[in-house]
């Protein structure tokens, strides 16, 4: 598998480099296409559905200080109910008084009902590279898993959810930092690069929709799967911004402006990315 | 050049006012504040600047980067006041280091402290520069034979150099980062990326 995906990089890469002068953008972007194909060809090679499967054990393991596992857990629709709760997060949980995303809600899980240390938990989240996703980020990817198939439906109706999707908008447009970068510098146009990567035009519902529900992803580039709070904080770091912290309002509201956009879309994740 | 970012310009901010357009409920500026301030709180305290746009950047922020004339002008006046010269008056300087920072993405991440390399400007994330480098962005205008189609006039050389200096003198709100303005390169470093745009041996200008 991971030769396949070597071959697959090292395709993407002689195209790249043999691509002569003038009809060069289109035979990047053939090059590029190729490589998609080529991961898209065979979807049990995805290394990210072995985290699923971790995940799945972790979230049916008693554990945590309290020796409990998260199956009274209720991510939206009952507790211990997963299939499908993906395709309905964010949502505000009126036990807990807040909107939350999946991982958010996870990790208030962890925390209520195993007895784990908030601030332990969202230290260090996310995975350097080449390192596996941590603990919280494979039982996320296990539970969206479980809607992969399914179209986004998150409501976001109530005022307290229409309000984290406007906070999010906000936010996305926001320009500062040292490079003054807002979301928005790189994702409000269509069919734009950085270098050879291509970028979502995430606030066009119809792009949102091919995009979004690809995440959790594994990410041959980096070599494990990424999280949309991993994706996000990765974001930000580009954008020369401090550490985004993990179930962080902003996070929260940026994942709810996101999914609103990307309503209807199908969730394909864990989704295998470059 | 200014043709070329208005029109990419333009294209972007209809999009986007499309957008803005849409858009509903008003957030509490002073919401979104304490939004972000409490988002990252491993930040060191001597970046607690990069949290807050200064008033250009609010003004991009709250209309969408579609500032009406007045305040557009008004930041182009501003941001153009702001600009530093050479103490020499020499806009020109080394191609070679330009095409070296032009490739080098390295800087100001929160990962790059302590710094293990010059900070680089990046310039190929976003612009086509020489037809040599394949692996180059679009979210900025073509610079292939930048300084050929300006006949090298000392008037586009200056004009460079301010607008990587601060692209905001020349195009308010524009994408680009001020890389003079905010400190992310010496003066040195942008008289090298105008070499590279403005000398006729610079392989921008030879079709290399």
């Amino acid at each position: 598998m991971k030769n396949f995906l070597q071959t697959a990089f090292a395709a993407l890469c002689a195209v790249a480099a043999v691509t002569a002068a003038p009809a060069q953008d289109a035979d990047t972007e053939k090059g590029i296409e190729r490589y998609r194909q080529m991961l898209k060809e065979d979807p049990w090679s995805n290394p990210g559905l072995l985290d699923a499967d971790r995940g799945e054990a972790l979230w049916k393991t008693t554990r945590g200080p309290k020796n409990v596992s998260l199956e009274t857990c209720d991510l939206g629709k009952g507790a211990g109910k997963v299939d499908g709760v993906f395709a309905e997060l964010p949502r505000f949980f009126a036990g807990a008084n807040q909107v939350m995303d999946l991982e958010t809600r996870i990790l208030w899980c962890m925390e209520k009902i195993q007895g784990f240390n908030r601030a332990d938990l969202i230290k260090r989240p996310h995975p350097g590279g080449g390192q596996p996703v941590k603990e919280l980020g494979a039982m996320a990817t296990y539970v969206a898993s479980k809607s992969s198939g399914m179209k986004y439906a998150a409501r976001l109706d109530k005022p307290q959810e229409k309000a984290m999707v406007a906070l999010g908008d906000e936010l996305f447009h926001r320009r500062s930092g040292p490079f003054d970068f807002s979301c928005a510098t790189c994702h409000a146009a269509e069919g734009l690069r950085i270098r050879l990567q291509g970028l979502p035009y995430l606030e066009s519902p119809s792009e949102a929709k091919k995009v979004i529900g690809e995440w959790p992803a594994y990410r041959v580039s980096s070599t494990h799967v990424m999280t949309m709070q991993h994706r996000l904080y990765d974001c930000y770091w580009q954008m020369r911004m401090p550490e985004l912290q993990f179930g962080s309002d902003a996070s929260v509201a940026l994942i709810a402006y996101l999914t609103k956009n990307a309503e209807g879309g199908e969730i394909s994740a864990p989704a295998l990315k470059r | 050049m200014k043709k070329l970012l208005a029109l990419s310009g333009a294209a972007l901010l209809s999009v986007v006012a499309a957008a803005y357009a849409q858009q509903k409920a008003a957030v509490d500026p002073a919401k979104v504040d304490a939004t972000v301030n409490a988002a990252f709180p491993a930040a060191p305290s001597d970046w607690a600047p990069r949290l807050t746009p200064d008033e250009t950047m609010r003004q991009c922020s709250q209309t969408r980067n579609k500032p009406d004339k007045k305040t557009a002008d008004a930041i182009e006046k501003r941001e153009k006041a702001a600009i530093e010269y050479p103490a020499d008056g020499n806009f020109i300087g080394d191609w070679k280091k330009g095409e070296a920072l032009a490739q080098n993405g390295y800087g100001l991440r929160f990962s790059d402290y302590p710094p293990r390399r010059t900070t680089g400007g990046n310039c190929y994330a976003c612009h086509q520069l020489t037809k040599k480098e394949v692996s180059y962005g679009t979210l900025g205008p073509s610079l292939l034979e930048y300084g050929k189609l300006r006949d090298y006039k000392p008037a586009a050389v200056k004009a460079a150099y301010e607008k990587i200096y601060n692209s905001h003198a020349a195009l308010a709100c524009s994408n680009m980062p001020r890389f003079g303005a905010n400190k992310i390169l010496t003066i040195d470093q942008i008289k090298d990326a105008v070499a590279l745009l403005m000398s006729p041996d610079s392989p921008v200008n030879k079709g290399q």
